[in-house]
């Protein structure tokens, strides 16, 4: 049975094609419409494993943009998808760090990926995706860069505040004293970790920890988690962006099982 | 006896100098890189207005973000004691002040002599500061002294869904995008600061008579929003509210005299 999820989110959308295993899957960047966003990546996904639309027999949508995806049977929240991704991908999974472009999220699995608890803030853009980005265009690096960079440090530099706009003056306040950019790069994903970290204490984190989204290839900001949490952060062995989309994969395989195609 | 207080913020400074209880001179400047810098230009139109020299003042109260690098200033106090002190001293009747600055907001209560019994701030998250209008006057193009015009004509205020000035100022980028009309959106993002000053002013009991300081309290659309987010009229303390916090520094510098 070939089943697909597909998580629109806000700034990328993902979509994954499966049948007990990824068949394939693709990451684009999201457009203005979800609905566009959503057919573009699925169309990307479906080229991939050679497939065709009609070839896909239940689809799951998940993310920010899940209630315009035009050709989902089911929308499911992104924190039950994010469970049973990282518990499909990784069986002994116990917590799910997911630090999205302008969110974050913290939970804490049974064995079977079902969610115990949770604690999310998209409230705030400190300690999501959006900070980082923020923060990277001030110094004048990619996102990729601000993580292999702090990795440079010699003497990391410390920020004294937690919202992003100040934080952006301190930092601005750093460049004009000529302070090295590693390390006002490290003092950025120290802080961004420092938020991430009071999310994950909230759900009382256990091993393993595991995280997703696009900020976890940012070598900078998981290390200085790492250090938060005290606990060491397992990898995952797929790109950490489409695990809210084979979990959403993961729910349509059960669903079409089920044979409960409501 | 002349005495002068100087109040260097985040963003401005200014000094006001004064004779037997009345003000010959206020002046206002823009914040330079260095306090020190800002104290001493400011404290220098201040003078020139009063046609005075530095050696004249017999004693100076330094406040405000600042303070503590005001070469000329004898005695430091907070920035809650001189707007409370400044408050009482420009309007008796006054119970409450509201100060919201460039980086910060306060809500201050006073009793009866301008001493203050409770007071809150918020220095921690831009939104709910003066910060939170500069970043969206940017984004809709206009000057921040335009905005309180430029609300006046809204019919349909526009509801401002975000909080975090970061994910708000995107939220107005795209009500600009699909044409909303500019004087809603401005009145909006006053609605929005009026609604998150308001809730820290009513944390320590709301009390009148009201005075709104602070340079944001030039803005006239503030002014209306605050007085239908806090159910309760403001009254308008006449002067420049910018230079609150340096009449209550100066107060403070004759009381330390007379004593």
């Amino acid at each position: 049975m070939i089943v697909a999820g597909c998580d629109v989110g806000s700034l990328t959308a993902k979509a994954v094609i499966m049948n007990g295993s990824i068949l394939g899957y693709a990451v684009i960047k999201a457009k203005s419409k979800p609905e566009e966003s959503a057919a573009e990546v699925m169309n990307k996904a479906l080229e991939k494993a050679g497939l065709k639309m009609e070839d896909i027999s239940y689809c799951v949508g998940t993310g920010y943009g899940r209630s315009k995806i035009p050709f989902v049977n089911l929308t499911m929240s992104e924190i039950a998808c994010h469970g049973k991704g990282a518990q499909w991908i990784m069986p002994s999974v116990r917590t799910v760090i997911d630090i999205g472009g302008q969110d974050c999220k913290a939970m804490r699995l049974d064995k079977d990926g079902n969610i115990l608890k949770f604690s999310t803030n998209d409230k705030c853009a400190a300690g999501t995706g959006r900070f980082l980005e923020v923060m990277a265009k001030l110094l004048g690096v990619s996102l990729d860069e601000l993580g292999t960079i702090s990795e440079n440090a010699k003497d990391p530099l410390s920020l004294s505040s937690t919202c992003t706009v100040w934080v952006q003056a301190e930092v601005i306040h750093h460049l004009n004293s000529k302070k090295p950019v590693e390390d006002i790069a490290a003092a950025i994903n120290r802080a961004m970790a420092i938020r991430v970290g009071i999310l994950a204490k909230q759900v009382s984190a256990e091993k393993d920890i595991c995280m997703s989204g696009g900020v976890a290839k940012n070598k900078g900001v998981v290390s200085h988690l790492e250090k938060v949490l005290g606990v060491k952060i397992k990898k995952l062995k797929y790109d950490p962006q489409i695990v809210g989309a084979i979990g959403a994969a993961i729910i349509a395989g059960e669903k079409a099982k089920g044979g409960n195609m409501s | 006896m002349i005495v002068a207080g100087c109040d260097v913020g985040s963003l401005t400074a200014k000094t006001v100098i004064m004779k037997n209880n009345e003000i010959l001179a206020a002046q206002v400047v823009r914040a330079k890189s260095h306090p020190e810098e800002s104290a001493r230009e400011v404290m220098d139109k201040a003078l020139e207005q009063a046609g005075l020299v530095i050696d004249e003042i017999a004693f100076c109260v330094g406040t405000g973000y600042g303070r503590t690098s005001i070469p000329f200033a004898k005695m430091v106090e907070s920035e809650i004691a001189c707007h409370g002190r400044g408050a009482q001293w420009q309007m008796p009747s006054v119970r409450m002040v509201i100060d919201i600055g460039g980086q910060d907001a306060k809500a201050i209560r006073l009793d009866d002599k301008g001493n203050v019994i409770r007071y809150v701030y918020n220095d921690k998250c831009a939104s709910g500061t003066g910060r939170f209008l500069e970043v969206m006057a940017d984004a809709l193009n206009i000057d921040l002294t335009e905005m309180g015009a430029v609300s006046l004509t809204s019919q349909n205020p526009i509801s401002i869904s975000n909080q975090c000035v970061i994910f708000a100022e995107t939220e107005i980028v795209s009500l600009v995008n699909e044409g909303k009309d500019i004087a809603d959106i401005v009145s909006g993002l006053h609605n929005a600061l009026a609604h998150r000053v308001a809730a820290l002013a009513k944390g320590i009991e709301l009390q009148e008579d009201i005075v709104m300081t602070g340079g944001v309290a030039k803005n006239v659309g503030m002014f209306t929003a605050l007085e239908k987010a806090l159910g309760k009229k403001i009254k308008n303390i006449g002067r420049d509210p910018q230079i609150n916090g340096a009449i209550g520094a100066a107060i403070f510098a004759a009381e330390r005299l007379r004593n």
